[in-house]
């Protein structure tokens, strides 16, 4: 895959060698036999307002610079690969490179993500050491949802509450981080009507104390019992089996004014965690795990 | 060898200066045309569609590419941040490169389905609101913004002349399936395609 035809390799090889030495040749022309020494007043015989050129021989510094220059690019060329085909004597490859830095990096974390992982979630939560990396691994790839404390925003929960869609064990958890979840709040306006949405938003606010008009309040309840009791529950408690929200708790994700409530009941709501398995990778996912479930049972 | 002969010269002038600086390009970059790991695409890669494509142009005109590089080096810390490092093959069907070449924010070569594509809604619209500390500006006019969709088979058909395998029936759909979408959609469809043809 990384091999040039031998056309293209000895068209690389000839044209860098050429103009190497071609720059060394050229160098050796302009110095015309030249000494260090001989320096002269006479000039190269031009002259433009009045400036004029001494035909003096290149500076000696100057001039091992550039024979220094031709040795380094030789040097180089040997070294690593860069003439064609030919790999350079050092065997330098930037996969090898790669590899070499992740091998090493593997010998020193490896074995303590393995016991990490051998490591129930609930006790790698009192591992400080873990909790240090779990820290870092969560600000590099959850903070942009859930922020850098965890304490989410508008549509993104707060892990910190101890509030759970989906629950908290340790186990729900590491299957949400590992898995990904995507909600399924339906779009209840076209079913409802405007004056639906209304009251069942009402009766939803009244579940948490936070009603403003007992009356719809009251009507809603009727279509909350037919059409949101099966995720929500008979008392608005939730349900962790489809991510449905405790409704009582005053706890919103999308808002718990009267207008936002209305909106999710109208056009509901398809919140998504992405799944991290192929992201993080088990043993990651496994610690950050562990700093999730560390955020709300200190 | 007289100077004066080519400093009162400058067609010969010309030419020998045009010689000498084509050595470098003539090495470095003419062989890679001939080079199957620059030219042959991935396993599974396929062009983008006519959403993503929009999206893509977007991302363009926005300017997206001056503070975002679409390009994992092979560095350990890089790789553990963003995903393994690009290849070669990931970007044949790209016309032009979106690699970019500086990072104010994140490299993006694997930003496809990290976040969900509310958050990429919330966050362009004001990244503040989700990243507090962000100075990322927001975008709002994307949301208003309708793509009409005229262009669309144009645009991958100049695609295909350069070597991208657009079908006929892709190109004869392009227009109707992009016409009134949002323009913030199609930007989010092309960024959540972005990285994920290479298995992680």
């Amino acid at each position: 895959m990384n091999e040039l035809s031998s056309f293209w390799s000895g068209w690389i090889i000839v044209i860098s060698l050429g103009s190497i030495l071609g720059s060394f040749l050229l160098l050796s022309i302009v110095r015309k036999g030249q000494r260090f020494n001989s320096e002269t007043t006479q000039t190269v015989g031009h002259e433009f307002d009045g400036i004029e050129e001494y035909d003096n021989p290149l500076p000696r510094w100057w001039y091992w610079m550039f024979v220094l220059t031709v040795v380094f690019a030789l040097g180089y060329l040997a070294l690593y690969p860069g003439l064609g085909n030919f790999k350079g004597l050092l065997g330098w490859s930037q996969e090898t490179a790669y590899e070499r830095e992740v091998a090493k990096a593997e010998a020193e974390f490896g074995p303590m993500f393995a016991q990490f992982s051998q490591t129930p979630i609930e006790e790698l939560a009192q591992n400080d050491q873990a909790m240090r990396i779990g820290q870092r691994l969560f600000a590099n790839n959850c903070a942009q949802c859930h922020g850098s404390a965890a304490t989410g925003s508008y549509g993104f929960p707060n892990l910190t509450d101890n509030d759970w869609l989906y629950g908290g064990d340790a186990a729900a958890i590491s299957q949400t981080i590992l898995k990904g979840r995507v909600a399924a709040m339906p779009a209840w306006g076209p079913m409802l009507g405007e004056e639906g949405v209304h009251n069942v938003s009402q009766y939803v606010l009244s579940l948490s104390g936070s009603a403003t008009d007992a009356q719809a309040a009251e009507q809603g309840q009727a279509l909350y019992n037919t059409n949101c009791l099966a995720c929500h529950g008979a008392e608005g408690k939730g349900n962790h089996l489809f991510g449905a929200p405790n409704l009582t708790d005053n706890i919103w994700l999308y808002g718990g004014s009267a207008q936002q409530v209305m909106q999710t009941v109208r056009n509901g709501r398809n919140g998504q965690m992405p799944a991290w398995e192929g992201i993080l990778g088990k043993d990651k996912a496994h610690v950050v795990a562990g700093y999730v479930y560390s955020l709300s049972n200190q | 060898m007289r100077h004066e002969v080519i400093e009162k010269n400058m067609g010969l002038m010309i030419i020998l200066i045009v010689v000498a600086i084509s050595f470098g390009a003539l090495v470095e970059i003419i062989p890679l045309f001939f080079m199957k790991q620059t030219t042959q695409p991935v396993e599974n890669l396929k062009p983008l569609t006519a959403l993503e494509l929009e999206g893509r142009d977007i991302y363009q005109r926005e300017g997206c590419l001056s503070c975002h590089t679409q390009m994992i080096r092979p560095f350990r810390a890089e790789t553990e941040r963003y995903g393994p490092y690009s290849v070669a093959g990931e970007s044949v069907y790209d016309h032009p490169f979106l690699w970019g070449s500086k990072r104010t924010g994140p490299d993006l070569a694997r930003v496809g389905q990290r976040y969900s594509d509310e958050w990429h809604r919330a966050h362009l619209y004001n990244p503040r609101d989700v990243v507090p500390e962000s100075n990322m500006p927001g975008f709002p006019w994307l949301f208003e913004n309708k793509i009409d969709g005229n262009d669309t088979a144009n645009k991958m058909s100049a695609l295909r002349m350069v070597g991208v395998p657009y079908t006929d029936e892709q190109i004869a759909s392009a227009k109707t399936e992009v016409r009134g979408k949002r323009e913030i959609d199609a930007l989010v469809a092309y960024l959540q395609q972005l990285g994920t043809v290479i298995e992680r």
